[in-house]
């Protein structure tokens, strides 16, 4: 502790005991506790008390002090749990102190008690005093473990969960041993407060509350989720009966805290070889109902080493609610290659099918947990893509109303009424199908893949949020459907499918609908980023309105469309697919290119958006060799000169990145150039070349203005660039002599400094950039805008010295009003 | 309680309610759909049309060759359109005592009915509904008498000749019953008979119902009714809607206790959202003007247009449309969008709020001011002066048979840069472009219903409950096109009652009471008399008075004088005969009590056994019974009249006398 800090010190601890004293706020008081936290870390809390006394006095005074703000109370039963955390400062605070604070005689018998903040306190504080075996006496000395029992049922939520975990870390403290080895003492060894604890444990347990049941659930799942030794065998084989009998009950209670601890013992290494756990979690696969037995299976598929029966069972479990589905509507058994289920389940989920809220979360859920499972590579095999495909289609044939039911069967009908229209289901059902790309699947099934596709890009009815899943999974799909080796069009499918795409895709670029254009226009830079060298794709595009219809989106009133119109038009320029730039408010007008058009945006555009996506472009141009960034240093020039005055820092940034992108092509460092690149990059150019060039374009100009620019990100990009241009480009220039014009820079970076709007005294030469880029400190400058910009608010004196000051204010008032 | 189904439309409803004692006939639809199976009347010579071919048989007979002429492989009659009526004969019209209107909508063959039929009634509307349903029927007449058509095709109305018509006219339904369209002066003294109402307001019929309009939310002054007396309440429901559209909200909480609910006008595009269709409206109204083309909107003067306008007003700036005209074109669009924006009353919230800003409540207001939105009696005068394309074209009919539209269809159907957007849904659109095939024109069908939907029924019967629903069989199966859609029909328990054309259906409930008031005078004569806690009874005795259908209770007249011979008795002061009753007993017998009592008396013997209906008291010495039943006791006892009484009195005391 710094000798500002211990100087502060007891003035703070007075205040904070005076009840009359205004309290700082809870984030000083948790800075505080963080910054004890670090002392303590550091060093010895015993030599932290012997240096500051001043604390034992504020620990003592507290329990006494009435009327004292339950925050300090609650701030003091945490240090001085902290500070009890060491066995020596344990010992010395143990006595009156320690049981004065946690014992009955303090807060927890008062009036103080009513307040969450005490009670949290009170747990925390030994939650961080629990960590040497002495702690356990004390706590049995307290009877602090009936409380905690007690306060798992706290109306505070964090409360009841903090009392969860502490009886887990007082388990894990009690019975702590060898991180491997043999399972330790057998269960009637273990320590009195173990005991205690597993009591508890089996009590609530057997209880027939589910509330209770769940408090213990959730003890056991912070437990074996946490401590992987050797001990936690026994416990489970103690505790397991117990489970498994909650298993038996029907409806299981508490069956979402009982996933989570099964899930939990089967991902610790210390029990997952426990052959009667499996066993269980079969029999739990069984009993637990389809909303909750979904979440058991997915679990169950992710892990390692899952026996393979058992994970054919999950498997069917997690498939039923999609089995039902398909059923429903063909009426047939289920398709080859589709996991057989137990009949009674199947019962069951056609039951909570049938109601609308249950049938709209588990498909939901079933079609999540299966897009989640889908990339994994321990994912059940052989994966049924065909079936499930057919069961995705399926589903959303339900949501548009195409799908015909089985006749006679009355799950098919309710699913045409539930699920008519539902975009939730929709969009769980388009996530899947965008994840299922990979697999492909029979020709069929693809073709009904893009008809399904095509129907939802079609509909009117379709909401923008079930659009964009619907352009996301269409361009998956397109992406993995296999071009031939001659490049000019995709196989059908895929082929007629972007045939009858463009039409859509022109009308949904005139929706009245914001989002529906933006997502619209998102999908148009995607498909032409990678269809644009097929043949086919470009003849049919360029045929189309589309191109021009992104042109004029270039006017949405939208901000956000702008922006994508902004990204797309890029993407087709880069790509030779642009449109003819002739609005219709000018047919036949002269025609205007698309970096004077897209410059304009970065001059004009009121919104950050659309001039952020113009810098993206200029910088992909560029990184690309793109023609229209050709002649790159009047295109940097230009582009810089937009950039230099944008009020949006992003847009400075990227500015400052494109001058970067163009120092290393000057420096002969290109990016990797476009494949359809206009232009080759430029021939590596000798550093002092680079160097003039980056003065041609203002490219110093505009980094050292940036040096000195209010937002810190900038600042540093440019202190990168500046730091690159002094160390690459001109490493071997000697420093020249300061002349009038290294005077005027100076001048100007002076001005700069102090936040003034200045003009660049004209173009700058090379020598005098080299002479300032020398004069700076930029390692230095580096380094101060590396640190957080509340670095000084941050250390501990300040942080004392304003509790302090909050507290004094107080004072002042008074002797005003006085 | 019985219903008379006149029209089979289910969204152009005409049904008669018996109820007690008053005829009420509920909305009175115009079905238009027969004017399909016409020509259309062009308000400029067509060349194309006036060309058809004439139809013969197949056997090259060529007599109807006249009235029937064939394009593209439909028959259409060549004569001034008809339309098919509400059915006549069911019920005698003269007995109709007063008709409800819901909305503009369905009550456009009013005219026929309070003009042909000796109809003497009162029809009662709200003022939004009469005065926009006017400007509907100026517009039809209009359209159709402006363009005088010599002929009148009624050959092929012969049953015989029918039956050898292609399809649809061979199926066409009661054909002698259509009508041509009725003239101006019928729609005048037909609206003259409506008296204005508004929503909430109490209208007593003849004492015997109460009549309430209640806001449907679905066009402006829309209502549903509610027909109640003191213990029977039916709900008429006809084109609701629960979306946000420009008319005041439906009530529904006012629709709950019915007995019977009358479910009519729902949506009748259920699988498709108004809200999507409206995106579709204008991604293609713009894809078409971005190219160069015409946009085509076939529409009614009144209803969705509004909320059209409205979202164009928002859209037109960034769809780039600024500088496109739009053009509306009606007899009536100038009173239609000045209407509009003086019945703020009927309006919803926001747009009520605007008033009072002031603001016109719909920015159509502002489109027709920056000249964004022009409007024009018809294609003839200012319009040709001042027509620009490429252009949008609001105007009628939608069902392309009438009205300016006929013009448009003809001038721009050859080509494939213009488009014609569909959006009013009581045509089928594929029928409609019939007579205009071959075409070459883009056709877009994005039908914006914004009437209940299936979903929302099940939802507003959950929430109001009523007793029994009624509803037009389609409401009973899933359409035909979509048969497995079982969500597409009504679902409630019990299920509903459907109707069809010319059905009268016995509404499924008995009146069982009826309220009548006592006078304050003979009330304060009552004496009533606890017989249970909380119930009393008391005796009456009085005159029952009704006069219509209010029931009173006065206090029987005081005993004339002796009659003075001289004055000669009138036949209203008889006098009815006041007999002297005897008193009335309640209560029940306590058995135990009473064989105590019995045995009191000397009575001795006494058996007393169970039957399945009370008791039998048997007296063994006196060979006598007493079976005491809950609402009976019987001594028999062989003509011992002397112990009968004997008994009878010691039974009496045990019941309560007044």
């Amino acid at each position: 502790m710094d000798p500002e800090c211990s100087r502060l010190l007891p003035a703070l601890c007075a205040a904070l005991a005076d009840p009359g004293q205004p309290v700082a706020d809870d984030t000083c008081l948790e800075k505080l506790l963080d910054w004890f936290k670090s002392v303590t870390e550091a060093g010895s809390s015993l030599q932290l008390l012997r240096d500051s006394p001043c604390l034992v006095e504020l620990l003592l005074q507290v329990p006494q002090a009435p009327g004292l703000s339950p925050r300090v109370l609650a701030f003091a039963l945490r240090l001085a749990g902290l500070l009890a955390a060491q066995e020596a400062c344990f010992q010395f605070l143990q006595g009156e102190l320690l049981s004065g604070l946690f014992g009955e005689a303090g807060p927890l018998g008062g009036a103080a008690w009513m307040a969450p903040t005490v009670r949290s306190g009170w747990i925390q504080g030994l939650r961080s005093l629990a960590q040497h075996p002495r702690a356990l006496p004390f706590l049995a000395e307290l009877g602090a473990l009936d409380t905690v029992v007690a306060l798992q049922g706290d109306s505070s939520l964090f409360v009841a969960s903090a009392a969860g975990q502490l009886l887990a870390h007082i388990l894990g403290l009690a019975l702590g041993g060898p991180a491997e080895g043999p399972p330790g003492p057998p269960a009637c060894d273990w320590p009195a407060s173990a005991q205690a604890v597993v009591g508890h444990l089996e009590e609530a347990l057997s209880a027939a509350t589910a509330p209770r049941a769940t408090q213990a659930l959730h003890v056991l799942t912070t437990t074996f989720g946490h401590c992987h030794r050797p001990w936690t065998q026994g416990l489970w084989a103690r505790l397991s009966p117990l489970v498994a009998r909650l298993l038996e009950k029907d409806p299981v209670p508490a069956a979402h805290p009982l996933v989570d601890l099964l899930l939990s013992v089967a991902r610790s290494p210390a029990l997952s070889s426990d052959r009667g756990w499996w066993e269980m979690a079969a029999r739990a696969l069984g009993s637990l109902r389809p909303a909750h037995a979904g979440p058991l299976a997915l679990g169950l598929l992710t892990l390692q080493d899952c026996p393979q029966a058992l994970s054919a069972q999950a498997f069917a479990v997690l498939l039923q609610p999609l089995a039902c589905v398909l059923k429903a509507a063909a009426q047939a058994p289920a398709p080859p290659g589709w996991p057989a289920g137990p009949e009674g389940d199947a019962a069951a989920v056609a039951t909570l099918l049938s109601s609308r809220s249950a049938c709209v979360g588990l498909l939901c859920q079933t079609l999540a947990h299966l897009e989640l499972l889908q990339p994994l590579p321990q994912r059940p095999a052989p994966w049924p893509q065909a079936p499930l495909l057919g069961a995705v289609l399926t589903v959303l044939r339900f949501c548009n109303g195409s799908a015909v039911p089985a006749p006679g069967s009355d799950l098919g009908g309710h699913l045409c009424a539930v699920l008519a229209g539902c975009a939730r289901v929709q969009r769980a059902a388009l996530g899947l199908l965008g994840a299922l790309y990979e697999d492909a699947g029979p020709p069929e099934l693809v073709t009904q893949v893009f008809a399904v596709l095509l129907d939802y890009l079609r509909s009117p009815d379709s909401s923008p949020t079930v659009l964009k899943k619907a352009f996301q999974a269409a361009l998956q799909w397109l992406l993995s459907a296999p071009t031939p080796p001659g490049g000019c069009a995709p196989d059908p499918p895929a082929q007629p499918f972007l045939g009858e795409l463009l039409p859509v895709l022109q009308r949904r670029l005139c929706s009245p609908c914001w989002e529906v254009r933006d997502s619209s226009l998102e999908f148009l830079t995607q498909l032409a980023g990678h269809w644009a060298g097929q043949a086919g794709f470009r003849h049919a595009l360029l045929a189309s309105e589309v191109p021009e219809l992104a042109w004029q989106l270039l006017q949405d009133p939208e901000s956000y469309v702008r922006a994508s119109a902004v990204t797309a038009v890029g993407q087709l320029a880069s790509r030779g697919l642009h449109a003819t730039p002739a609005g219709p408010e000018c047919p036949g007008g002269p025609q205007k290119g698309v970096l004077p058009e897209l410059l304009g945006v970065l001059a004009a555009d009121p919104e950050g958006f659309p001039r952020r996506a113009a810098m993206q472009v200029f910088a992909r141009w560029l990184r690309d060799g793109h023609a229209e960034a050709a002649d790159a240093e009047r295109f940097v020039a230009r582009v810089l000169q937009a950039a230099g005055r944008d009020l949006d820092w992003e847009v400075r940034a990227q500015g400052l990145e494109l001058g970067r992108a163009f120092l290393e092509r000057a420096l002969g460092r290109p990016g990797p150039p476009c494949p359809d690149a206009a232009a080759a990059p430029e021939p590596a150019a000798p550093a002092a070349q680079a160097l003039r060039a980056a003065c041609r374009v203002g490219l110093p100009e505009f980094a050292l203005r940036a040096l000195f620019d209010c937002d810190r990100p900038v600042a540093r990009a440019a202190c990168a660039l500046l730091l690159l241009l002094r160390d690459q480009a001109a490493p071997g220039l000697s420093l020249p002599e300061a002349g009038p014009a290294v005077a005027a820079l100076e001048a100007a970076l002076q001005r700069w400094r102090a936040g003034e709007q200045a003009q660049p005294p004209g173009p700058l030469e090379p020598e005098a950039v080299l002479a300032v880029l020398r004069s700076l400190d930029l390692e230095g400058l580096r380094g101060a805008l590396a640190e957080s910009s509340d670095h000084v608010e941050r250390n501990p004196q300040s942080l004392l010295q304003d509790m302090l000051a909050t507290a004094g204010l107080r004072g002042d008032n008074e002797a005003d009003c006085y | 309680m019985k219903l008379y189904c006149l029209s089979g439309h289910p969204t152009l409803p005409c049904n008669v309610l018996k109820f007690k004692s008053t005829t009420i006939m509920l909305d009175c639809g115009l079905d238009m759909t027969s004017t399909l199976n016409f020509l259309p009347l062009p308000l400029v010579q067509s060349p194309r049309l006036s060309n058809l071919p004439g139809w013969s048989l197949k056997d090259g007979n060529v007599f109807l060759d006249k009235e029937l002429k064939e394009c593209s492989g439909h028959v259409f009659v060549d004569s001034v359109p008809e339309f098919c009526l509400p059915e006549t004969e069911l019920i005698d019209l003269s007995t109709v005592d007063v008709i409800l209107i819901s909305n503009y909508h369905c009550m456009m063959a009013l005219p026929y009915i309070t003009e042909h039929t000796g109809f003497t009634g009162t029809v009662y509307a709200t003022e939004p509904t009469v005065q926009i349903g006017r400007l509907l029927m100026e517009e039809l007449v209009n359209f159709i008498e402006r363009v005088p058509k010599a002929q009148s095709a009624s050959v092929w109305k012969n049953k015989d000749v029918q039956r050898l018509l292609p399809s649809p006219l061979k199926d066409a339904v009661e054909v002698s019953t259509w009508r041509r369209c009725y003239s101006l002066q019928e729609v005048n003294s037909a609206l003259s008979k409506i008296q204005l109402v508004g929503y909430s307001q109490k209208i007593e019929l003849f004492g015997a119902v109460q009549v309430t309009p209640l806001s449907s939310g679905y066009a402006l002054g829309s209502s549903n009714w509610i027909i109640q007396s003191h213990y029977e309440k039916v709900s008429y429901v006809s084109g609701s809607s629960l979306l946000t559209t420009h008319p005041q909200p439906m009530d529904q909480a006012s629709l709950k206790n019915s007995d019977v609910l009358v479910l009519t006008g729902l949506t009748q595009i259920p699988t498709a959202n108004p809200d999507g269709m409206v995106g579709e409206f204008f991604s293609s109204l713009a894809l078409t003007v971005r190219n160069g083309g015409n946009v085509l909107v076939p529409c009614y003067p009144s209803g969705v247009i509004y909320d059209l306008l409205e979202c164009l007003y928002q859209y037109i700036d960034s769809a780039g449309l600024s500088s496109i005209p739009f053009y509306f074109i009606s007899p009536v669009a100038n009173s239609s969008l000045e209407f509009s924006q003086i019945f703020a009353e009927w309006l919803c919230h926001n747009k009520q709020a605007k008033v009072y800003l002031p603001e016109p409540p719909f920015p159509h207001a502002e489109l027709i001011q920056t000249n964004k939105l022009k409007h024009y009696p018809s294609i003839h005068g200012d319009f040709s002066n001042d027509f620009r394309q490429p252009c949008v074209v609001f105007t009628g009919h939608p069902s392309l048979r009438f009205g300016d539209v006929v013009h448009f269809m003809e001038l721009w159907g050859k080509s494939s840069l213009n488009t014609v957007i569909f959006t009013e849904p009581d045509f089928s659109y594929l029928e409609a472009l019939a007579p205009y095939q071959p075409l070459a024109m883009k056709c877009i069908y994005c039908p914006i219903d914004t009437r209940l939907n299936f979903i929302q029924v099940s939802k507003l019967l959950k929430e109001v409950q009523p007793l029994h629903v009624v509803c037009p069989e389609q409401y009973t199966q899933p359409p035909p096109a979509q048969a497995h859609r079982m969500d597409l029909m009504i679902d409630c328990q019990p299920p509903p009652m459907s109707y069809r054309r010319a059905e009268v259906l016995a509404l499924p409930f008995k009146r069982r009471y009826e309220k009548i008031e006592i006078m304050p005078e003979l009330a304060d004569s009552l004496v009533p008399m606890e017989i249970k806690p909380g119930i009393s009874l008391a005796t009456v005795s009085a005159v029952l008075h009704t006069k219509d259908n209010k029931h009173v209770l006065q206090p029987p007249p005081r005993p004339a004088p002796p009659a003075g011979g001289k004055k000669r008795k009138r036949v209203n002061d008889d006098i009815p005969d006041c007999k002297v009753l005897k008193p009335l007993l309640s209560g029940s017998i306590p058995v135990e009590q009473f064989v105590q009592t019995l045995e009191k008396h000397g009575f001795s013997d006494i058996k007393v056994e169970d039957t399945s209906k009370g008791h039998i008291v048997l007296l063994q010495e006196a060979e006598t019974l007493i079976q005491i039943e809950e609402d009976s006791t019987h001594i028999i006892c062989d003509n011992d009249e002397m112990l009968r009484v004997r008994l009878r009195d010691l039974v009496l005391k045990f019941l309560q006398k007044f």
